[in-house]
This record gives C-alpha cells, structure tokens and sequence, in this order.
C-alpha cells in the first residue's frame, strides 16, 4: 500500500474539475427540483391534482420510480431525481476508477509509475478512495443543499446518503468490471450495461410491483423512502454490495498479470476488407448506436407522457412563457420536446464532427494519408458519418416520442407526425456540425469550442424569452429561426437558408484542412 | 564514383526520386528545417542520419505532403508533394517512427486497409513478410509491442508493389533476429531497382544497407555522398614502426595529432593527403604499417559534436 496517499493527492488533481462539474451537477440535478415544483404549481389543491395524475401514470413512474407523497415538495424530489442521480453517481465513479485503472494500463503509463517503490495495491485502492470522496461529497452537499431549501431532516439525509450508497455499488460494479476485459472501452461497457440493467429492474419492478426493484442498486436508494416515511434498514443492502464487490475485484485483481484481463483477449480476424469509409463507420459505430438508443429512449419517455401535459407540467405562466405556447399546453409541450431531443442529440453530432481531430491527435492518420487516399477523402469519410449518424439519432428520437405517445393515447397519426416535425431540425444541428468542422479545419487547437456553439443553443433555447434576451442573441441560434413543428406548419425557408450556412462553414473547414499541416506527434 | 566536389555541389539529376533544396519548416518560432538540402537517386538507399530533434522526421512529413514546406522546393518522383500527394503516394510507402494502431483492430486489418488503400497488396509477399516477421495478424492493435507495431506497418509498406520507400527509424523496436529479416528484405527490394530513403541511428545498419547517407544537423544537411566520399573528408589513423628515428612529419600537409615515441609514430591523416603522409614515412622505412579508415561512428561523432556548428558554417 506504499503511496496510495501520492496516489490519492494526484489523482485529486489530475480530476478537480471534472469532479467539480460531476459533484456540481449532481447536486444541481436534486436542488433544482425543489423550486422547480414550487414554482409549477399555484395551489395545493392543482399539486393534487398534479400528484394523482401522475401516480396513475405507469410511464412516468417506469421512468422514474415508485411513487411516493408526490403532493409534497420532498416526495417530488425523491421522485424525480433519484433514479437519473443513480445513473449519475454511477457513471462518474464508473469514469473515476476506468480511467486511474483500466486506462492507465492500456496507457502503458501504469507500468512506469509501478516500476517506482510502491505497493501493488497502492494505485487501485487510490482510486476507489477518489471515487468513494466524491460519492460522499455529492451525497452531503445534496443533503446539504435540500436542508438548506427548507425541507425535512430526515429525508434530505436519506436522499444523500441513498445517493452515496448507490454510487459506492456502482464503483464496485466498476471496479470489478475493470478486472475482466483488457480495454477501457469495454470495461465502461460492461459498466454502463450493470447501470442500465439496474435502471430497466428497477422500472419493471416500480411498474409491476412483483419485488423485482429489490434486485437493483437503484431500487434500493428508493427503498429508503427519503420524505415518505423514511427507512434506513435498506441501506444495509448497498453497504453490504459494495463491500462484497470491493473484495471481489481486489481479489481479481491479486491473480491478474498487470495489463492483462481477467478475460484473456481474443484474436480477432487476420484479414481485413474495410476501406477508409468503412473504418470511419467503424471507429464510429458504438457511438452512434449508443446515441441512437439513448435518444429514442429519451423520447419514448417524452412520448409517454401521452395527453397528460397539462396535469403535470401545471398551468403556471412559467411553464406556458417556456414553451412559448400560446394555446394548446400539449402540442407546445411536443414541440419542445422535438427541440429538446434535437439539442441533446446534437452531443452526438459536435462529438463525432470532432472525432478526425481525435484521430489526428492520436497519430493515425499520419499512416493512412501516406497513402493514395487523398486528405479529402479521409475527411470524408467521417462527414458522411456526422451526416447520417445525426439523421439516424435525430429520428429515432422522434421515432421514439411518436412511438410513446401512440402506446399510451392510441393515436396512431403520432408515427409520422413526430418524425416529420424532426426532419427541419436536421440542419441546425449539422449547423452545428459544421462549427465543429470549421474550427477543425482552421483553428484545430480551439476545436473544443464548437460544443460552446451548442451551450448558446441551448441557452437561448431555455432562457431566451424568460430572461428577455436581445434579439440579436437570439437569433445567433440556428434553432431559433425554425417554426417550432408540429406546433405550428414547418417553415423551409429558415431550413434551407441554416443548411446552406452548415455547407459552407463544412466546406470551408475541409479546405482549411487541406491548406493546413497535419497535427503530429 | 562521384568525386567529393559533385557531391558538394549537389547536382540534380533528372532520375532522382527526391530531391529537396533550400527547405524551410517552422513551427511557430521554432526553426525545424533552416535551409534543407536532401537528394535520393532512383536505385538507391539513402541513409539520413542526424541526432534527435535534428529535423529527420520533419522533413519526411513535408516529402509526403503531410506538413507544408515554408520555403524551399521539394520534389518527390518529380513532382510537388503537397499537391499530388495522393498521387503520388501510390508508388511509395511509408513506415512512420511511431507506429499508432486502432486499438480495435487487427493487425492483419491494418495490414490489408493500408495495402488496399495503397492500390494493392503482394498476396504472396504478404503471406510470406507475415511468416518472416513472425507477426501474429489476429491480434488487437493495443495487445502489440512497439516492435510488433512496426512489424504491422513494415509488412504493410513492403507488401506494397511501389517504386520507394521512407522509413523513419523502421528498426528502432526490432531484436536483432528481426532487424536482420528487415536487412534482407531491404536487399531485396534493392536488387529489383528501386528506391529507399532509411532514416536510423543503428549505424551499422546504415553502413550495411546505404549506398549514400546524408547528416543532418539542426535542420540543415552537414554532410552527403558515398561512404567513401565521406571518409575523403575525414582523417584516417595511422600507426608505424620505422628504421630510422623519423624527422620533419610535422611540417606535412594534412598531418594531426602526431606522437613519435622513439621508431614508433601515430597521427591521424586527412585522407585525401594519405598517399603524401606514407610516402614520407616511406623514407624512414616502414616495418610495421596500420591505417584505420575511419568508421560511420566517427563520421557521427564529427558531426554531431558541439563543434560541428561551427565547422559547418565554416
């Protein structure tokens, strides 16, 4: 265990941000639900109106949790937060341990700092006390801050302390996922797999009330009851998980050869047929499925909601002036939901606009542009992926929204409607694609600002008209040009005026990357 | 054999396969390449040599059209590489100094992308440079070696039916056994006409395998011929015993670093005064007479020594 303490304090370094935003948003994720729902309803008797529509509502509570005092502030809370703060804490102890583990030894940076005088234990247990610090400190400042809002003691120790559990499970699942494979990639797979599963258990065993949410992490947070009558004997579970998992990969980790996986690695095939446009399609591919699930879940969720809109989202002029709705509550709420899924999907869209600067940077295409194919071409390649990966995310979405939304109202028209009021969206969001591409191209080393292009999107989306922002602003953002479909009839105009921008700002940017050296190592 | 003078004065001829002159390349304020001479005649193998950070890598990247010369003309197969890089990168390949693999992929996958996208593999060479190298191609590219990661992309280029090959530091992560297929297969490729141009620091692979080098030092070549132009320029050491006690050797053009312990003498000779030296030694009557060329390391050392600067300026 010599250096475990160095371990600790470089690791802390080397994350300070990124467990600032993870803690951050966390916590922002359960505090911000409390003014939220204060702020919906006017009157006690809508919030009951409000409560007893929603526990009606099978879909919700799949995609949440079981529903518990939803006529109070706290039960509220609970509900809406506990199953997404889960998958949250789950995730960032998931990127904590692959990345101070797994990842450093695919590096080959492990073997170096293991070839100093330190235990062998020393960097693994460094990073399970990373992970278990921040699980704390997410835990207490959500305590913290719901205390500090106002409500009950005991649940607002019980919403944190069920947080920290889960994530302490989560970053044992992780922990013991990082012993099996020889690739970070496939031990975050196997990790997010162990939160997904975690996340569908516990929503069949919430809708169908057969006991089957006791088989996940996440159910037993809920168990816990944070402002509904509190129980603390279920965090007995999580505590007792975590230290089986902790020993468990230990364990694994004891009879491993450093670099190795439990899993010895497969060989794969001595013949290849991929041309550059299929290995761009392949990098790629993980990412684009994953979004595409993702997405068309999201929406299926959204859709889900069905005709109940104006029971749940309250009749309050803040809801209205949000969805800029002059009339119907409902056809504003999809509407919005359409943009929502576009601006989420766009994550996919900057990131995989970005990708050939990831390959340029990791020095693969030095090799590849040594041959007859043109820079171009190369280019290309992952365009058409950026291209119609975004169609694919973009529509099953929608897809997935008209989808929901014809499960739980019958109203078939919703197939067509949802993905057809999509169909504009597409070019804004190769718009900002093409942002990506012309920082690429021209400015390679500022690339990173293309995702502030989506930060302003989504900013004047959320607060344009609430906060009164200059139009100029406002109409900086390609969405905000766009007939908001299937609200109001789409508008081609706008649609074709922001494509055309998007091929300029991408054509420009594969000229500048033409005219401009190579990034090498 | 080129005399010394042809060498200096670096005549283009119309059948090189490279040919750069005058080249130029900064990074923000850091001067890489200050002026550049590089030649490579087709049929040869052309040895660059030059210390780390020396500019060797630069200047391969900018003969592929990777980087953009600041300044300069550079001429691969005759023509501009920046504009008709792919062009002209069908009858090349290349070996980059560090190999960096998809972690997902195969080598054999790497192989056979970078030959297809190349304009065709050898079947049989491919077959056959996997057996010789002892690769395994169904393995991960993040479960290889450096030295197996190279292998990759040596299969790949020498698999490849092109006309030269740029290779930087090729040889850098191979065991001996290894280099020594790699020695091979530079022969080989030798014997069929064509063309490599071999970046390296293991001097006794650039003395086995080069017909020219060319030194580099701080962006700029120092030195390019034959080997045996080369060692015109430097001094060979020279060791006798005479008859008679030897008189009047200092006073002898080309003589350094002359020490006479009674019938015993040793100095070092510019070679091109080798013949004057022994003839004047001749008169004292030689007994015993040892002469050592001077080996690629001393080249190097010469070279690369804190001195150079200012001998190449000079």
């Amino acid at each position: 265990m010599t250096g475990t303490g160095i371990f600790v304090r470089t690791f802390l370094r080397r994350d300070r941000w990124m467990l600032f935003w993870w803690i951050l948003g966390g916590t922002v994720l359960y505090f911000s639900q409390a003014p939220s729902v204060d702020a919906t309803y006017t009157s006690q008797a809508e919030f009951d109106t409000a409560a007893a529509s929603m526990e009606g509502n099978v879909a919700l509570i799949a995609m949440t949790g079981p529903a518990r005092a939803l006529n109070t502030v706290g039960g509220q809370v609970a509900w809406q937060a506990m199953a997404f703060g889960a998958v949250v804490a789950g995730l960032m102890s998931m990127f904590i341990v692959g990345r101070h583990t797994r990842a450093e030894e695919e590096s080959g940076r492990d073997e170096l700092v293991r070839s100093t005088a330190v235990g062998r234990y020393a960097p693994i247990v460094a990073a399970l006390a990373v992970a278990a610090v921040a699980n704390v400190l997410m835990g207490v400042l959500i305590t913290l801050s719901l205390l500090g809002y106002g409500l009950a003691v005991a649940g607002s120790i019980s919403i944190g302390l069920a947080l920290t559990l889960t994530g302490l499970t989560f970053t044992g699942v992780a922990l013991v996922a990082a012993q099996l494979t020889d690739g970070t990639r496939a031990m975050y797979g196997i990790t997010g797999a162990v939160i997904g599963v975690a996340y569908v258990l516990r929503a069949i065993g919430d809708v169908t009330e057969n006991g089957l949410s006791w088989l996940s992490p996440i159910g037993w947070g809920q168990a816990m009851r944070p402002y509904a009558g509190e129980l603390w004997w279920p965090a007995v579970i999580p505590v007792v998980a975590t230290a089986l998992l902790v020993v468990a990969g230990l364990a694994l980790f004891g009879r491993r050869d450093v670099g190795a996986g439990m899993w010895a690695a497969r060989p794969g095939p001595a013949r290849g047929r991929g041309s550059s446009l299929g290995l761009a399609w392949r990098l790629q591919a993980g990412s684009v499925i994953g979004w595409t699930l993702g997405v068309f879940l999201l929406g299926l969720s959204f859709g889900s909601i069905g005709n109940d809109v104006e029971e749940i989202m309250g009749s309050s002029d803040a809801t209205a002036e949000l969805l800029q709705a002059s009339g119907d509550l409902s056809a504003a709420f999809y509407a919005f939901a359409i943009v929502m899924i576009a601006l989420i999907g766009s994550g996919f869209t900057i990131s995989s606009a970005l990708r050939p600067l990831g390959e340029e940077d990791a020095g693969r295409v030095e090799a590849m542009l040594a041959t007859s194919l043109p820079r171009q071409g190369w280019l290309m390649g992952h365009v058409s992926v950026t291209v119609l990966g975004t169609a694919i995310v973009l529509l099953a979405g929608a897809t997935g929204l008209g989808l929901g939304f014809a499960l739980v109202t019958g109203d078939s028209g919703a197939f067509a409607r949802y993905p057809e009021a999509m169909v504009p969206y597409v070019a804004p969001v190769l718009l900002l694609a093409a942002v990506a591409r012309l920082l690429h191209g021209v400015v390679p080393r500022l690339a990173f600002l293309a995702w502030v292009g989506l930060a302003v999107c989504v900013v004047v989306m959320f607060f344009g008209q609430l906060l009164s922002f200059p139009q100029w602003l406002i109409d900086v953002s390609p969405f905000s040009h766009l007939a908001l479909t299937p609200a109001e009839d789409a508008r081609w105009g706008p649609v074709v005026v922001v494509a055309v921008v998007a091929a300029v700002l991408s054509v420009t940017g594969q000229v500048g990357f033409r005219r401009r050296d190579v990034l090498t190592t | 054999m080129p005399g010394v003078g042809a060498v200096a004065s670096y005549g283009r001829r119309m059948d090189d396969v490279i040919d750069i002159r005058g080249l130029h390349k900064s990074f923000g304020s850091t001067q890489a390449l200050d002026g550049l001479d590089l030649s490579v005649a087709t049929g040869e193998v052309h040895g660059f040599l030059g210390p780390n950070g020396a500019g060797k890598s630069t200047t391969i990247r900018v003969l592929l059209g990777l980087l953009r010369a600041d300044a300069g003309t550079v001429r691969l197969f005759g023509g501009d590489p920046w504009r008709d890089a792919a062009e002209l990168h069908r009858r090349l390949a290349y070996v980059p100094g560090d190999v960096n693999l998809w972690p997902t992929l195969t080598g054999g996958e790497v192989i056979d992308l970078l030959g297809r996208l190349r304009g065709g593999l050898d079947e049989r060479r491919r077959a056959d440079l996997i057996e010789r190298f002892e690769l395994d191609p169904t393995k991960k590219g993040r479960a290889y070696s450096k030295g197996n990661r190279q292998k990759v992309a040596l299969v790949a280029a020498l698999a490849s039916d092109v006309e030269l090959l740029v290779l930087d530091e090729p040889t850098s992560g191979l065991d001996p056994l290894m280099e020594a297929v790699f020695t091979e297969c530079i022969d080989d490729f030798k014997d069929e006409g064509r063309s490599v141009l071999l970046s390296s620091h293991i001097l006794a692979e650039v003395e086995r395998l080069c017909d020219r080098v060319s030194i580099i030092r701080s962006g700029r070549a120092v030195e390019s011929g034959t080997l045996a132009d080369l060692r015109h320029l430097t001094r060979t050491s020279v060791a006798a015993e005479v008859a008679t006690q030897p008189s009047g050797l200092e006073g002898l053009v080309g003589v350094h670093d002359l020490v006479v312990e009674g019938h015993r003498v040793l100095f070092e000779v510019d070679t091109d005064h080798l013949g004057s030296a022994i003839d004047a030694l001749g008169r004292f009557g030689i007994r015993t007479l040892t002469s050592q060329p001077p080996t690629l390391e001393e080249l190097f050392m010469r070279h690369y020594g804190d001195d150079a600067t200012a001998e190449a300026t000079a």
